[in-house]
């Protein structure tokens, strides 16, 4: 994985030498003719295609940003009622993740989207303590959570 | 047309700051109130500092680095405030709401 990033850059730098061109768009041209060069040598080099992960990455982007917009709405939607109905809650979530970067990572991703709010991580680093906002059904919450960011993380570190 | 895209973001980023503000007014608890502090605040934000970077590309011709680095900031800093608060607030003994429906963490912390 580290070793393909390099090999990357360094044919990069490269092709900036060959094309006697030394700005950031000969450097960007660089990096996509070492993606394309690393695709044919992939089977030599140890890993997963790194490409691949930079694929799964701007797509949890994707998925966070569209969890951001949605639960601002109903957010939203909740300060302008006229009365205050919802029933908030502190839930465990059991998560299969397992370094500090992973969990650090859906706990932040967890915090952002509006809703819901990390008040807690379990003492054995499996459980995160959740609060929030308008919760009915716990078990369709932990759902949601490990259908879109905990599949979505697992599918960039593994 | 592009001004008209330019006016919506920045309404949009208003309009979320200002419920994120009337949010903290009206929520019940400091949980509650945190959500609306740390999340609603973030999208208003992000919304006007992108509409200023549409608005300098596509007037000025300048791309603004230093806009999108304040959009990535806020985006790092506001989840780990926002967990901080409440873990604090946890700790030292701040009640939830009383209509609140569950409470897991509080059995867990007896047990130990």
């Amino acid at each position: 994985m580290a070793i393909q990033i390099i090999f990357n850059v360094l044919i990069a730098f490269m092709w900036m030498f060959l094309s006697e061109t030394y700005d950031f768009v000969a450097f960007v041209k660089g990096l996509m003719i070492g993606a394309i060069l690393l695709f044919f040598l992939r089977r030599f080099l140890p890993g997963k295609y790194y490409i691949v992960r930079v694929y799964k990455l701007i797509k949890l982007n994707f998925i966070f940003l569209r969890e951001l917009i949605f639960s601002t709405f109903a957010i939203i939607a909740l300060v302008y009622k006229p009365k205050m109905t919802m029933e908030p809650g502190i839930f465990k979530l059991p998560t299969e993740l397992k370094s500090d970067w992973e969990l650090s990572l859906l706990s932040n991703l967890i915090s952002l989207t509006p809703g819901t709010l990390t008040v807690a991580v379990g003492d054995d680093n499996r459980t995160l303590y959740i609060h929030a906002m308008d919760l009915p059904d716990v078990e369709a919450q932990i759902n949601d959570i490990k259908n879109t960011f905990e599949k979505a993380i697992l599918e960039v570190t593994r | 047309m592009i001004e008209i895209l330019i006016s919506i973001l920045l309404l949009l980023g208003t309009f979320f700051s200002i419920s994120g503000s009337l949010g903290i007014l009206r929520f019940p608890d400091v949980y509650t109130r945190l959500h609306a502090a740390t999340k609603a605040a973030t999208l208003g934000v992000a919304c006007v500092l992108l509409g200023s970077f549409i608005y300098l590309f596509f007037d000025q011709g300048i791309i603004s680095g230093k806009l999108l680095l304040g959009i990535l900031f806020v985006l790092i800093t506001a989840p780990i405030s926002g967990h901080m608060i409440s873990r604090a607030a946890y700790n030292s003994g701040v009640d939830l709401w009383e209509r609140s429906e569950k409470d897991h963490l509080s059995k867990d912390l007896k047990k130990n």
